[in-house]
């Protein structure tokens, strides 16, 4: 077998014994810097015509769907971040919502209006990052540039709610890890204004750039039935006129309270694919403005009178024993991790103590929360959904990102699985390529925004 | 549900059992019938099922209650763009029978999905023209989502040969 691997990179067998025209095979990648560092696509050429294609993935496998089952449910949340690198959160919600189904609970509100934010805004870092690359490899480095500046404003969010850029884990089974930070709507409104001046730039710059344009209307298209046959989704089935999504077609969260379009293109080509990204992150910023302005403040301590009523003036009321009505409020401590105080958790995550894990401060300052803390981290013990089976789809930047999650009753999955969106245009990045030249292979691998930690988990 | 329905009353024995769980519509299928009962859904005009959203497999031999069952379960999760419903079909394998056939005439995308199953499973797709490992290389030893293969176990080195 290894034979017949090397001998793919030699120029075509018997090339120079005079036995007329021959094709010449090119091993494009796995360590090209178009292929992204880990896709392999063994090439036959006629000239700079393409005529054969085998793309081989597999080179960032880490055993993602086996390491899931060697722990906790919760566990997982860290290897999902890993899974698209570009827009983790979405992973992260997709898993807990997977799991979710399977213990049957219901998030708080606000929980689902953050999950809603975070997944727009990861969701416009991923087509930028997808858009910029693209365009960078077909010469346009400025676009490239401004690109990355819009996703730096975008990830300093991130940084804000999650306190990383990329390895975030700020999703839970139950819930998220912390509340939003104060201020975060005006920054984010703010970051999005500073995305749209840059969204606006690079359509100037690109739309109608007529370089651009010849190298990417009509390169790379693939039919309506190729693309549905082949089960891919996001903006490429979009790009072909199917408008396929899944916020909207099996609405989760709360995408069915909130207004956006399904921007779509007819051609299927790698010039639709880029108008139906550039679309949606008007429109992902469209639905983060709205769920900002919408989202409930959640559970929180009120008076008797459904007054909202601030911790401390609770603590004061109840030294002079002025108790009466008033629920039981236990004080705030110090504050941890911002968004992680006892209020805020509770805000954002459910009321089930066999799932979420307690508040640090109750956690340390009570017997019931250590109790319960250890019921949820001791070996053997945590979180155990009842046996079954549950699929979960959610919308990933790249189309549908699906979890389905086995449990057999015990702490640990039985089986994670994850539904990449990255591989099924992987799957037909043939049909895309061949017959065109060597050179679009380029624009078109670009088009697909292949993600390698989804694709070979 | 409408479509379970359905599929018992046009396949009869041939649906070993149906399910319906948190919303999610599940069918175990015989193998004997799997390729008609794939086609029906993919052609039938009112099931419609033009995508195969997933194709994959679990290893039930550690499950509780299970472990003298068929060992395997390949797990093929459908959609349909027009009708916008689900279904997921299972077929259930011995582990000295890890055979079925291959989607591949109904969904390309089953091609890679079979490979990857073969892969990390050993079930085999009967008629699947190039069932080559899709994540891993092929000089591997074992398929390591079955149970019991080891997280720790190492492999052979491999390398050009000198």
């Amino acid at each position: 077998m290894a034979q017949t691997t090397r001998r793919e990179f030699m120029l075509g067998e018997g090339s120079g014994t005079g036995g007329g025209p021959q094709n010449l095979h090119v091993g494009v990648g796995p360590a090209h810097p178009a292929m992204h560092g880990i896709i392999r696509i063994v090439t036959e050429l006629d000239g700079e015509t393409l005529v054969k294609a085998d793309v081989e993935i597999g080179y960032l496998h880490r055993a993602f769907e086996k390491d899931c089952e060697q722990g906790g449910w919760n566990n997982a949340i860290p290897f999902t971040d890993r899974l698209n690198y570009v827009s983790p959160l979405i992973n992260n919600f997709g898993y807990a919502s997977a799991v979710e189904k399977l213990l049957d609970i219901d998030v708080t509100e606000r929980c689902k209006y953050i999950r809603v934010i975070m997944s727009e805004i990861s969701r416009i870092c991923d087509h930028l990052t997808c858009v910029g690359a693209s365009a960078m490899e077909l010469g346009a480095f400025t676009v490239f540039l401004y690109m990355i500046k819009a996703r730096e404003f975008l990830w300093e969010l991130v940084e804000d709610v999650t306190g990383a850029r990329l390895t975030i884990s700020y999703g839970r089974v139950g819930g998220v890890k912390a509340d939003l930070p104060e201020g975060f709507a005006d920054k984010t409104l703010h970051a999005f204004k500073q995305t749209r001046e840059v969204l606006d730039e690079v359509h100037r710059l690109l739309t109608g750039n007529r370089i651009f344009m010849d190298r990417m209307v009509g390169v790379g298209a693939l039919s309506r039935e190729e693309t549905v046959g082949y089960a891919i989704t996001g903006p490429l089935l979009r790009a072909v006129g199917v408008p396929y999504d899944v916020r909207r077609a099996q609405p989760y969260y709360v995408y069915d309270r909130l207004e956006f379009e399904i921007p779509t293109q007819k051609d299927g080509d790698n010039y639709s694919r880029y108008l139906v990204r550039m679309a949606e992150m008007e429109q992902s910023m469209r639905i983060a403005e709205q769920a900002l302005a919408a989202i409930p403040s959640g559970p929180i301590n009120v008076d008797f009178e459904g007054r909202p009523i601030d911790p401390a003036a609770y603590v004061d009321r109840g030294k002079q024993g002025k108790t009466e009505g008033l629920l039981l409020i236990p004080i705030t401590l110090s504050p941890n991790l911002q968004g992680q105080q006892r209020a805020a958790y509770g805000r954002v995550n459910v009321e089930d103590k066999r799932v979420v894990l307690p508040p640090k401060e109750t956690a340390y300052g009570s017997i019931e929360g250590l109790m319960n803390h250890f019921m949820l981290i001791m070996e053997g013990y945590g979180i155990r959904p009842p046996a079954g089976e549950a699929y979960f789809p959610v919308e990933g930047a790249n189309g549908e990102l699906g979890f389905y999650v086995v449990s057999d009753g015990s702490d640990r999955p039985y089986r994670v699985r994850c539904r990449p969106p990255c591989l099924p245009p992987l799957a037909a990045l043939h049909r895309m390529i061949v017959g065109e030249m060597v050179a679009d292979m380029i624009p078109t691998f670009g088009s697909v925004n292949m993600i390698g930690g989804e694709l070979d988990r | 549900m409408a479509i379970l329905d359905e599929l018992r009353r046009r396949f009869g024995d041939a649906i070993v059992e149906t399910d319906e769980h948190r919303g999610d519509l599940t069918a175990v299928v015989a193998r004997d019938a799997l390729l008609a009962v794939l086609a029906h859904c993919r052609h039938e005009a009112a099931l419609a099922f033009d995508v195969l959203m997933d194709l994959t497999a679990v290893d039930y031999q550690k499950f509780p209650g299970r472990e003298d069952g068929p060992r395997f379960e390949v797990v093929y999760h459908l959609y349909s763009i027009a009708r916008n419903h689900r279904l997921r079909l299972k077929v259930r394998v011995d582990e000295d029978d890890a055979h079925v056939p291959t989607a591949m005439t109904l969904w390309p995308i089953a091609n890679w999905l079979e490979r990857e199953v073969w892969d990390m499973f050993g079930v085999r797709f009967d008629g699947h023209p190039d069932l080559r490992r899709l994540l891993l290389y092929e000089e591997f030893v074992g398929h390591p989502l079955r149970k019991d293969y080891p997280i720790n176990r190492r492999q052979p080195l491999i390398g050009p040969a000198s």
